[in-house]
This record gives C-alpha cells, structure tokens and sequence, in this order.
C-alpha cells in the first residue's frame, strides 16, 4: 500500500463528509432564506450527524436483523466510493482507470437500492409503501440518466470521466450536437432531485404521507449513515454534473498562469464554487419552488416527458456524430 | 402471483395529522382497498364540566372547545343562550361580533391553505401564507387583546368596544388582504403542481354531500347551497344580503375536489373582507352590552326557564349548541355542542376508499379536521363489553386511592 494510496483511503472520505455536510448546510440555509426564514446555522447538519452518532440504534422486533443494518454501511460506502471517481478541479480522481461512468451510475442507483432494500427489511409498512415508490422511481429515472451517459459515450468514444474533464463538451461538438447536449443537459437537471431524493421527487420518503418512507424505522448510528451518505451524494452528484457540462478550468477561462500549489488550490476552489451555484440551481430553487409529485405523476414525468428531452438530445448528438 | 397487502396504520399520531385520530388502511402497492377511521382519542368531557359551572364561566369554557377557531363556539353559545334567556345584544355590539368572527374566517382560511399546501409538500407556500396570517391576528391582538382564544364575547353583547385606531387597523388589514387574496388565487388555482395534486382528489358529489351530510366549506365545494349565515341569518348578518360561496357561480360547475375547496375558501375570505367592510360602514353608536353587571346577568340565568338552539357558520361549518336553563341555577342544565368536523370526517372512509397512499394527507386535510371539536363522547367498556359509566368509575377510583393509601400507610 502505497502512501497516496492511504491518503485517499482517510482523506477522501473526510475531505467528501466535511464538504457534504457543509453544502447541505448552505442549502437549508437559503432555502430558508427563500421563505423568508432565517433558517438553520451552516454548521447545523453536523451538529445532527453528532447527535444521531450519540442516540441509541433501535432496530425493530420484526426487522431482518442483518439486512437491516447492513443497508446503511452500504450506502455510506458506495457514496464513498463515488467520491474516489471524481476529478477536483485539475486533481486527478483517485481511482481513474478502474471504471468509469457505468460504473457511477452503478453506485449511484446502489445507494437508492440500499436504502430501498433496508425499507423492505425493516418490516414497517410505511417503510415497505416508501422501497415500492423507490424502486418505481428508480425505474423511471435510470433510462433518461443512462441515455445523457450515452450521449457523451458517443461524443468522447469513451466513457473515461477524465478523459471527458480534460476537454469541454461545448469544444468539441457543433451547433447541433451543442443543441443536443443542452437537451441532455436539461433531462440531466430534472434527473437530479429524483436521485437525490428532494422535492418535487422525494415521493419515497414524503413525511407527510408515510412518514419519512423507507426511513421510518432508521435510527441512530444507521440514520447518521443514510444521513451522511445522503449529503455525500448530494455533493458527487453535482459535481458529476460539472464535470461533464461545466468543466471550464479558470486557466481555461482567463488564461490564468498559475503553477504547483497555488493552481491546484485556485482550480480546487473555483470546481467548489461551480458545485455551489448548481447545487443551489439544481436542488435548492427547485426544491423550494415545487409540490411534491404522485408517483403516477413522476413516473409520467420521467418516462414521457424527460425521456422525449433525452433521446432527442442524444438523436441531434448522433446526427452530428455520424 | 397472490396480490399482497399491507396494513398502514395513520395515527393517532402521524406527520399528516395535527391531532389525533386513526385512520386504519389496507393498501395494495398505493392504492387502498379497505378503511376504517377511528376517533375519540381526545375527549376532554367540557360538556359535562360546563354543565358545573355558570353559564359565563361555561362561555369562557367553551372556547377552549376548538383549538384554532376560538370564536365560533362561544358565538354559538351567545346565540343560544340570549335565545334561551330572552335577551337581545345591543345592535353595536351585534356588528363587532359580526366583525370578529369574520376576522377568525380570514385567520382559519389562510391557515388552512397553509395547511394543504404543507400537505401536498409545499413548504414555502406554508410560510407564505402563514407570513400573511400575521396581519389579522395583530389586527384581533390589537381589538380583544389576544391572538387566540379571545375572551370578547359575552352572553347580551361583547366585553370590549371597538375605537377608532381599531376601525383605522381594520381598513388597513382589508386593504392588504385584498391584495394578498389576489396574489393568492394566482399562485394557488394556477400553479399546474398544485393543480395536478389536487385536482380530482376528495372529489365528493352533490348526492354524496348530501348523504354524508357534510357542512360548510365542503358542501359548498361540492356545490350544495348552504351556509347558517344565509339560510338563517343572525347578529349583523340579517342586514346584508350574504349568499353562499359556491364553484357554479364562479367557475360554472361544481367538481367537489380538494381544488374546489381551495376555491371556496379563497373567495370566502374576500367575502368576509366585503362583510367587514359592510359592518365598518354600518356600525352603530350605543352600548356594547345588554346586561352590564354579570351578577345580575347570573341571577337573571338562575331565574330563567327555557331553551334554545344557537348556530353560528364557523370557518369550518355549522356549529351548533343546544341549550336548556332549567330556572334553578346559574348554568345551562343541558348543553350540547355540535362540531362540524363531527360531520365532515364521515367524508373521509368513502373517498379514501380507492385512492392512494399519497392522497391521504388531501383527503385527511381537506375538510380542516378539527379533533378536539369533534371527541364529544367516550365509551369506555370492560372486557364483558359492558360500558362503565361515571359513578362506576369513581367508585373504581375511590377504591384504588384507599388502597394505595393503605399501602402507604398514608391512612390508618
């Protein structure tokens, strides 16, 4: 075991927490600020992770003991797992040239499965309603997200998430497949609340209806890991979406002539503050701006209306390809 | 493959649920097959403690009936009882009653939209409207001196008279409102999500409406023509012409929905806003209450045989009180009250019956379940299904103090 190799072992995983935590704090923030509240402090959701470490793990009489918190570690580690196949700004991903985007969107749908399966094992019957509107969920937002995969796939030949960071998208394609990506770019923003689970599509764990879904049950140590693993996807899942359609370097931009340490840091913050604003695009307006959907309803979404947008982003891609 | 399905027990305590009740589900995937709804879960046994006390404390009582609408009891509980007693409020004193309790339909409407909108998982509208709310509570604050349970009514007229910086706060307040109903109507009948929510859910027709006997808000929607205040006008109602707040006069058909319930309520607010502004213009000059001394008014009550039937059109529907003096004491010998909820949650097994597990919350909220008001009876039966009645308990009670005591040795 090599020494870098360690470092991504603790680093990573600690690096991707604080700044999960931390965007999920800024979100709860101006989300609040959007409802004229004042909202939480930035620092409130590791104040909750903390306090759900120190609560007692209640695991229900009727649950599958071992399915049941097993589900958590899993999620937590996938979400982990994701964060070693992101590129940071210049810094190159810890685990480039061992998978590529299949794999991420693998992990990505593992976490939503754990988190399904625990449902399913906890033996809650709001918990099992919520694993069944997961599961249609996943159904219906899986192809819009694999069909942006593929679109790229044909613009790059190549599923390399570096290999597609290292040259911008917008470079590379015409005035018709431009179209096309902003087609996929636009599928891809409406698949993001979905994979995150956050209003309009938080239809699995509507608390209101079934009070937290699949989480019903969840508590304590297990609930920090969803917790945890939730806000750690939030942060990959955004910065996936920079990577492929916003991957302008500040050298790219300014012509900036920045070298060794002070680059990497420069770009590394620059890639943060991309993340920010879409973040704060993608999850936070939307999610303060909608009603949560029926799942008839989001199931019509995706596969009609999303679908349509993607495979007519990927069909201008192919025109332009071929 | 055997089609499975699952038992989802709502409440007593549930997110969707304020106050407690049981809502018993037996889903298959999302939709529900069987239902049951239970209640009784917060019975509190006023009637039987008002029927203790003396009449003007049993009105203090009796606003404690309802948690959010605290006006619409004791207006009941006014009406009947000057009936009962054969006393007429002052007509001032009739027009800011009248005033008061439409400023308690504003408060209780916007609410309630705020209520639906957090149902459906529209956070932000919920502290829109509740944001909005805090106008005509300052206004109510600023006129009976609290933003819930008021203490203004009093049996013969009101405890307080409106002055002059009171009528300028209520034309400042109607000014706004107009304003935020507006805004409102667009972000509510337009916004496709909540359309699309709501739309087609709860949806009650006229001949089911009338089945179920449902009241207020909810037999509006569903296009029935009835509201206490036109059918049998009180107070300063009888001078205006007030009629019900239907869809067919402002959409031209009635669908019964969640939607039209929205509606109604949206357009009943802006009527309470003309109502207000009608009492303001009329109000007149004179005293504020028929009986001054409340010692006098008690011995008047004591003195009193009679009884009598108070209805006031609440937020929610009609509440009704019942009343009987029977010239011995100073309290009513009878008193019933009838909640609307009592009859609107009857709504909720039919049209949950077939629907899905994401419009049990609409359902649930769409007629503005009142829990507290609704617990009127408790049956209470041992394990042979006999039911046990008070002196049953409090002999149990005694029983078990001795008891205790003896184990103490408390007593010898």
């Amino acid at each position: 075991m090599t020494p870098e190799t360690l470092f991504y072992a603790i680093g990573m995983p600690i690096i991707g927490v604080f700044l999960g935590l931390v965007y999920k704090g800024i979100d709860r923030r101006v989300s609040a600020r959007m409802t004229s509240r004042i909202g939480p402090p930035i620092r409130q959701p590791f104040w909750d992770v903390g306090k759900l470490l120190l609560k007692e793990t209640v695991v229900p009489e009727n649950a599958v003991r071992w399915i049941f918190n097993a589900m958590p570690i899993l999620a937590f580690a996938s979400s982990m797992t994701l964060l070693l196949y992101i590129p940071f700004g210049i810094l190159k991903a810890p685990l480039e040239g061992y998978g590529d985007l299949v794999v991420i969107l693998y992990l990505l749908t593992l976490q939503a499965l754990a988190m399904a399966i625990g449902g399913f094992a906890s033996g809650s019957p709001f918990s099992s309603v919520g694993a069944q509107r997961e599961m249609v969920l996943m159904m219906s937002y899986e192809m819009p997200f694999a069909i942006v995969i593929t679109g790229f796939a044909l613009i790059y030949k190549s599923f390399s998430l570096s290999t597609i960071a290292s040259t911008p998208v917008w470079s590379i394609v015409g005035p018709l497949g431009g179209l096309g990506v902003l087609l996929l770019l636009i599928a891809f923003l409406w698949v993001t609340p979905a994979e995150l689970a956050k209003l309009p599509f938080d239809i699995a764990e509507a608390e209101t209806e079934i009070a937290e879904g699949m989480l019903a049950e969840y508590s304590g140590r297990n609930l920090a890991l969803f917790y945890l693993s939730d806000a750690v996807r939030g942060f990959a899942m955004i910065a996936i979406e920079v990577v492929l359609f916003f991957p302008f370097t500040l050298s790219y931009l300014f012509g900036l002539n920045l070298s060794g340490v002070a680059l990497y840091i420069a770009e590394g913050l620059w890639f943060l503050f991309k993340v920010l604003v879409l973040y704060v695009l993608a999850v936070t307006l939307v999610r303060t701006s909608f009603a949560r959907f029926r799942i008839e309803q989001a199931s019509r979404i995706f596969w009609v209306y999303v679908n349509i947008i993607a495979l007519l982003g990927l069909l201008l891609i192919w025109a332009e390809v071929m | 493959m055997a089609k499975t399905t699952y038992y989802v027990p709502i409440g007593p305590i549930h997110p969707a649920l304020k106050e407690p009740i049981r809502v018993e589900a037996e889903v298959e995937g999302e939709k529900i097959v069987k239902v049951n709804v239970k209640r009784g879960f917060a019975h509190r046994g006023i009637e039987y403690m008002g029927m203790k006390r003396n009449a003007i404390q049993t009105l203090y009582l009796s606003e404690r009936i309802c948690g959010i609408c605290s006006i619409s009891h004791p207006y009941a509980f006014v009406i009947g009882s000057e009936k009962a007693l054969g006393i007429e409020a002052p007509p001032r004193a009739q027009y800011i009653r009248t005033i008061i309790a439409e400023l308690e339909r504003i408060h209780s409407h916007i609410l309630w939209l705020g209520v639906i909108a957090h149902e459906i998982g529209f956070d932000p509208l919920l502290f829109w409207t509740w944001k909005g709310r805090e106008k005509v509570l300052d206004v109510l604050e600023a006129i009976t001196g609290n933003r819930i349970n008021y203490s203004m009514y009093m049996i013969g007229g009101v405890r307080r008279d409106l002055k002059e910086s009171h009528i300028k706060a209520l034309r400042d307040m109607i000014t706004y409102y107009w304003e935020f109903t507006e805004h409102m109507k667009e972000v509510f009948l337009s916004d496709p999500v909540y359309k699309a929510r709501t739309r087609g859910v709860a949806q009650l027709s006229k001949e089911m409406a009338l089945k179920l006997n449902v009241v207020g808000p909810t037999a509006r929607a569903a296009g029935l023509r009835m509201d206490i205040r036109q059918d049998i006008p009180y107070d300063a109602y009888a001078d205006m012409d007030i009629k019900a707040v239907v869809p067919q006069d402002i959409v031209g058909e009635a669908g019964g929905d969640a939607y039209d319930i929205t509606m109604v309520r949206l357009y009943e607010i802006e009527q309470s806003l003309d109502i207000i502004e009608f009492c303001l213009d009329n109000l007149p000059e004179g005293k504020i209450l028929a009986i001054p001394n409340y010692v006098a008014l008690l011995n008047k009550i004591k003195k009193t045989e009679g009884e009598a039937i108070g209805a006031h059109e609440a937020p929610r529907g009609e509440v009704i009180h019942y009343f009987k003096y029977d010239g011995k004491r100073d309290g009513p010998a009878v008193w019933k009250v009838i909640a609307p909820s009592y009859n609107n949650i009857n709504s909720w097994a039919p049209l949950l019956l077939g629907a899905e597990v994401a419009d049990i919350p609409v359902v649930v909220a769409y007629i503005d379940p009142c829990m507290c008001c609704n617990d009127r009876v408790a049956v209470v039966k041992d394990s042979s299904g006999r039911i046990l009645d008070y002196s049953y308990l409090h002999k149990k009670a005694v029983e078990k103090t001795r008891k205790l005591e003896k184990e103490l040795g408390v007593r010898k």
